[in-house]
């Protein structure tokens, strides 16, 4: 891009102008979410929309946590996203590591039919489930929200990918040793995947923290509700108080945003683990 | 316990998950399409009747269901194309060596990504709200008349395209960006030493290196955007006229809203049929021409 004929500093210009105009596009919305979270009731309601609050408050949040129980909601998503991560961390390692570096009889074939069924989306699931839990008395049950999601097939081809790193002899030396299986796992595969486990744990964590129609199916009782549900509801039965919607989707949206700041190096290392090298 | 022994009982608890509440399901849902399950056989399992392909037929011939596969196939025709110009510019930016603060702009690119796409699509629907949104008053200062956004059949659409751009572009970024970082320097030298322009460059060096690339992301892509659900529910409720109910809304209402789930269970195959003809027919023109 800079051999186009035209001046460096020009194309440089260039460049940046553009970077900037998109990062102004990506960032727009959610800065506005946040001011608008801030103003009084009505206050958004006008055109043209004011840009920052005559008299920025709390007390969209206020109300929310007061009379919206979100404090509730935070607490469920926070609540069945860390069970689905703990329980999904753990299943799909386990799995991960025997799929890498433990020979079984029937390994490859089996992992080839999960790699298969990575193509079927989990909507055709659905419906069955739905009954299936329904017949288990877990409708409307946190380990209803939480099932579906304790071991994924990405999850298992993410840690595999990563475990075929291990050398070998790390491994037999201490089976020489008479060290068992299990304890091999957790003193030796578990520190040398830490790497690969924080960036299962922000994936688990984000999917369940975010995912909507699973949720919105299996949980209808309202106290046990996660923040997008919830937040879906409200914005279908009280449309008209956008500041008070704001707040709401500021509530739910910032946990997984600082999530990723402070993690986006593990994050997006398991992206292209998970997408260029598959 | 001996290595293989151990790899079956290591592997064991995520594969029963696995088995049983995606597997066995699918497999249902598959048995479940075949019958005429609804409220009465949830309330009694002795409603239940075999239809065979009733509700497949049934479906075919609902307009509702051809109007969400046309709505559906207009999300992912424009949708995916614009989805993947986006992410491969930013990443071309980002590659730039002209670019300044490049972590900081990677950051803000991929903000949206991890957003809860229900709480960013209660935004969008506020940002493109006809009287007060900020959209059409920055529209108003090159005088443009207010547009009715989500009013208007023709415009609904339209809007989830940019929603769902604006959301997910930084995604495929990230994986382009990775792509661009492994092609040798030397290439694009040489090239310029013989006089290529930045364009022919692109065509003739970039594009073919990231072949394979663009494909898998084009896969994605197409079998994300096929399951366009949370948008419409959020933000425009299917409306109007029906103009935003995609097949998985189809389903959803279908399933869940009237519990004719035999019929939601052949929605939902029929998407997944669809799905894989699509992402095959691709892999092939792919194939003819090289990619891969």
């Amino acid at each position: 891009m800079n051999d186009s004929g035209l001046s460096p500093r020009l194309a440089k210009a260039i460049v940046n102008g553009l970077l900037i105009g998109l990062a102004v596009l990506s960032l727009a919305p959610l800065l506005w979410m946040f001011a608008v979270s801030l103003m009084q009731p009505g206050e958004a309601s006008a055109f043209p929309p004011p840009l920052w609050s005559s008299s920025p408050s709390l007390h969209n949040y206020h109300e929310l946590f007061s009379r919206m129980g979100m404090g509730r909601y935070l607490f469920n998503s926070f609540l069945v996203s860390t069970l689905v991560t703990v329980i999904a961390v753990l299943l799909n390692t386990l799995a991960g590591y025997a799929f890498a570096k433990l020979a079984f009889p029937g390994r490859e074939r089996v992992f080839r039919l999960l790699l298969a069924a990575l193509v079927i989306p989990a909507q055709v699931s659905m419906m069955p489930l739905f009954l299936m839990l329904k017949q288990l008395g877990l409708i409307n049950s946190y380990a209803g929200a939480v099932v579906p999601g304790m071991a994924g097939i990405f999850g298992i081809f993410l840690v595999r990918q990563y475990a075929r790193s291990i050398p070998d002899e790390l491994l037999e030396a201490p089976r020489i040793d008479g060290a068992g299986e299990l304890r091999i796992f957790f003193q030796i595969v578990l520190p040398a995947l830490r790497p690969i486990l924080v960036t299962l744990a922000i994936f688990s964590f984000l999917g369940a923290w975010n995912d909507f129609m699973w949720p919105l199916i299996v949980l209808s009782n309202e106290n046990l509700q996660t923040l997008p549900v919830a937040l879906a509801s409200l914005s279908r039965e009280h449309v008209q108080d956008n500041e008070m919607m704001m707040a709401g989707s500021v509530v739910t949206v910032v946990p997984v945003l600082l999530l990723f700041l402070v993690l986006q190096r593990y994050y997006l290392q398991g992206l292209l683990v998970g997408s260029v090298k598959g | 316990m001996k290595p293989a022994t151990a790899g079956w009982v290591f592997a064991a608890p995520a594969l029963s998950v696995i088995g049983l509440f995606f597997g066995l399901p699918v497999l249902a849902a598959l048995a479940l399409s075949l019958t005429d399950f609804d409220i009465y056989s949830l309330a009694h399992i002795d409603n239940l009747r075999f239809v065979a392909f009733d509700n497949y037929v049934n479906l075919l011939r609902n307009p509702l269901f051809w109007s969400a596969l046309g709505n559906t196939l207009y999300f992912v025709v424009v949708g995916v194309p614009l989805s993947i110009a986006v992410s491969l510019g930013a990443a071309m930016l980002l590659h730039s060596k002209l670019g300044l603060f490049k972590p900081f702009f990677r950051t803000a690119f991929f903000a949206p990504v991890v957003t809860t796409v229900v709480a960013v699509a209660v935004i969008w629907r506020y940002l493109f709200h006809t009287r007060y949104g900020l959209v059409n008053w920055v529209l108003s200062w090159v005088g443009i008349d207010p547009v009715d956004w989500l009013g208007d059949p023709h415009w609904a659409m339209p809007t989830i395209i940019l929603f769902a751009v604006w959301k997910n572009f930084g995604y495929n970024m990230i994986i382009f960006l990775a792509g661009l970082q492994a092609i040798p320097e030397d290439l694009h030298e040489a090239a310029r030493i013989d006089g290529a322009s930045p364009g022919r460059q692109f065509r003739h060096i970039t594009l073919p290196i990231l072949g394979p690339v663009l494909l898998m992301v084009s896969i994605l892509t197409l079998a994300g955007y096929f399951q366009l659900f949370a948008e419409p529910y959020v933000i425009t409720q299917g409306g109007p006229l029906q103009s935003t109910v995609s097949v998985l809304y189809l389903m959803y209402e279908e399933g869940f809203k009237w519990w004719n789930l035999g019929n939601a269970s052949a929605v939902a195959f029929l998407l997944f049929v669809l799905m894989t003809a699509v992402t095959s027919g691709l892999m092939w023109v792919a194939r003819r021409k090289g990619v891969e």
